[in-house]
């Protein structure tokens, strides 16, 4: 398994998706400071004060974090759609999966080389970014780390999903499939909030159900909580809860430990079907 | 006693409602040179697959090397050419070798030294340092050969090893192929190059629809000497005279005597012209590889069954 991680580290560099990745964070990275900068400076100059500053400069960060996410979930596709199924298709796994060792070993070290980069990707982007935004407006979210963490999950999550998939489907049809669900996940999370809002017992249920089949909307609210202010969080639980629980972009709590805990057992159970799977499959 | 290389019994596979390999039984000695011929389609990429556990059989039962199929201890003593090869073309062709020595379990101290000696047996040291992407088709799978022959595995599956090489690649080939016989390896030549079966293998096995339709030592399966005839003019007459001579079949103008001693040509060209028939053409045929592959696999069912 090690020997295959090693090779998948070695081919995402060689490949220059490290070296893409790096360059999109200093771009990213860049135009975040830019719009920030300007941003702030703005509203100093015309005159709003440095809470409304501090509270508006968390709301871009959580923005950006949204938009992150996506891209995250382009990366964590692109990256674990072919990581199997690509190798299948072009026949390279073919005399790799000839050698002494299991299939869920390729499969695993597949995954865990592809981990290492996303993770460090995320890592290192959204910790910069962080940085940069607290430099330049002088404000830092409450729980940057965790921030940072439960975006690290959302990225397992759809990596995990992308070459589960890529191990029984064509390549494509699993990279489409993991961004599909990811943008559904996302909208279930959004129809829970209104449900919750509007009191739809039913639409709730359907949209917490989703949850807990695909988990990457619910670690995102750990992503926000990790970026909110206490002070918004306060503001809105003293003024009507439910609506402020509608906005997709707010969470006054992170996920619940059963749901963290949940996120780690579905990865591991992904990967261990789809080893399961891939074992018995005919080449 | 050793067990044999590979050994098959009723073996059917299945794909949906194809059916690849139809109740097969194969059996091949330690240090056999077999040629696996067959049609497209007949099942020769299939077997070669089971016996390294890439597909699973529907029924039956078979063991490689001692070891039921897809055994990893076995797949450790086994080298394999894919018909389809493709190596990472992102790393150098060192690199490829050493990854293959890493996972066919060659100790870390012999490693190098594997690698180099298959880059020479292969004529790639000159472009070792290279990476997989500048290689040519020919190159690219002189190196999946060089894969193949890691760490002196015991069974070597070579499926069309040939196909992307020039005349002098497979001469190379021919003497790779004959040096690791002689070192005592199993090799199993999958390939629809007949001449080169016929050059170096031992024995040839013959699919066709998932089954034998032949299987033997290669002067005993290879067709005897006969005669090609184009004659006109010929009556019923004449075609009971020639029978009288051995089999005859016939392709549009020409008939063919198969199988019939060369000294006996200007006899049957004789009683030919004896019963009026007009003769156009005469071609002694030489027993070949291919005319014995012609006549199997295009024979009527019941006569390869």
């Amino acid at each position: 398994m090690i020997v295959i991680a090693r090779l998948t580290v070695r081919e995402l560099v060689r490949r220059r998706v490290v070296w893409v990745l790096a360059a999109l964070t200093v771009l990213s990275v860049t135009l975040v400071a830019v719009g920030l900068d300007r941003l702030v400076s703005l509203a100093r100059a015309d005159g709003t004060n440095e809470l409304e500053i501090r509270i508006g400069v968390s709301q871009v960060l959580i923005l950006i974090a949204f938009m992150f996410s996506f891209v995250l979930a382009m990366t964590a596709a692109f990256v674990g759609a072919p990581a199997i199924g690509g190798e299948l298709e072009s026949g390279v796994a073919l005399a790799i999966l000839a050698r002494p060792l299991r299939r869920a070993e390729v499969l695993l070290g597949r995954w865990l080389g592809s981990a290492l980069i996303v993770v460090g990707y995320t890592a290192a982007s959204g910790l910069l970014a962080i940085a940069v935004a607290t430099q330049i407006s002088g404000y830092g979210p409450p729980d940057p780390f965790l921030a940072v963490a439960f975006l690290s999950g959302q990225a397992l999550v759809l990596l995990t999903l992308t070459l589960a998939l890529g191990s029984v489907l064509p390549s494509i049809a699993a990279g489409a499939i993991a961004v599909v669900g990811f943008g559904l996940g996302w909208m279930a999370g959004v129809l829970a909030g209104v449900a919750a809002a509007f009191g739809v017992e039913v639409l709730g249920q359907v949209a917490e159900v989703s949850r807990w089949i695909l988990p990457s909307d619910g670690l995102w609210r750990g992503v926000i909580y990790g970026l909110e202010p206490p002070l918004v969080v306060m503001l809105a639980t003293g003024n009507l809860p439910r609506y402020a629980d509608a906005n997709p972009f707010y969470a006054s709590a992170p996920p619940p430990l059963g749901f963290v805990i949940w996120s780690g057992v579905w990865i591991a159970l992904v990967l261990g079907v789809s080893s399961w799977w891939f074992e018995r499959r005919d080449l | 006693m050793s067990s044999p290389a590979i050994e098959f019994d009723g073996i059917t596979k299945r794909y949906g409602r194809t059916t690849a390999l139809d109740a097969l039984s194969l059996r091949v000695g330690r240090g056999e040179l077999v040629g696996l011929l067959g049609p497209n389609g007949a099942g020769k990429t299939t077997a070669v697959k089971l016996v390294l556990g890439l597909v699973r059989p529907t029924s039956g039962t078979g063991h490689v090397l001692g070891a039921p199929i897809g055994d990893r201890a076995a797949r450790a003593r086994i080298g394999y050419l894919p018909e389809l090869f493709r190596y990472q073309p992102w790393l150098r062709a060192r690199e490829v070798l050493t990854l293959h020595a890493e996972l066919a379990g060659v100790a870390p101290g012999r490693r190098a030294a594997a690698t180099a000696e298959a880059l020479d047996r292969v004529g790639l040291t000159d472009r070792a340092d290279d990476p997989v992407h500048d290689f040519s088709k020919g190159m690219q799978q002189r190196l999946g050969l060089g894969v193949a022959l890691l760490g002196e595995p015991e069974l070597i599956l070579l499926d069309e090893p040939t196909s992307a090489l020039d005349p002098v690649g497979r001469t190379d080939v021919r003497a790779i192929v004959r040096s690791a016989r002689d070192r005592g390896a199993t090799v199993i030549l999958n390939s629809h190059l007949l001449t080169e079966v016929e050059r170096v293998c031992d024995r040839v096995v013959i699919l066709h629809r998932g089954r034998v339709i032949a299987s033997g030592p290669l002067d005993e399966v290879v067709a005897a000497d006969g005669v090609r005839l184009r004659v006109s003019d010929l009556d019923d007459a004449g075609r009971r005279v020639l029978a009288g001579f051995g089999p005859v079949s016939t392709d549009g103008d020409w008939l063919s005597i198969r199988p019939l001693d060369a000294a006996r040509i200007p006899e049957v060209v004789a009683a030919l012209v004896a019963t009026g028939g007009r003769v156009h053409a005469v071609e002694p045929g030489r027993g070949s590889l291919e005319a014995r592959f012609l006549e199997l696999v295009t024979a009527p069912e019941e006569e390869t069954a």
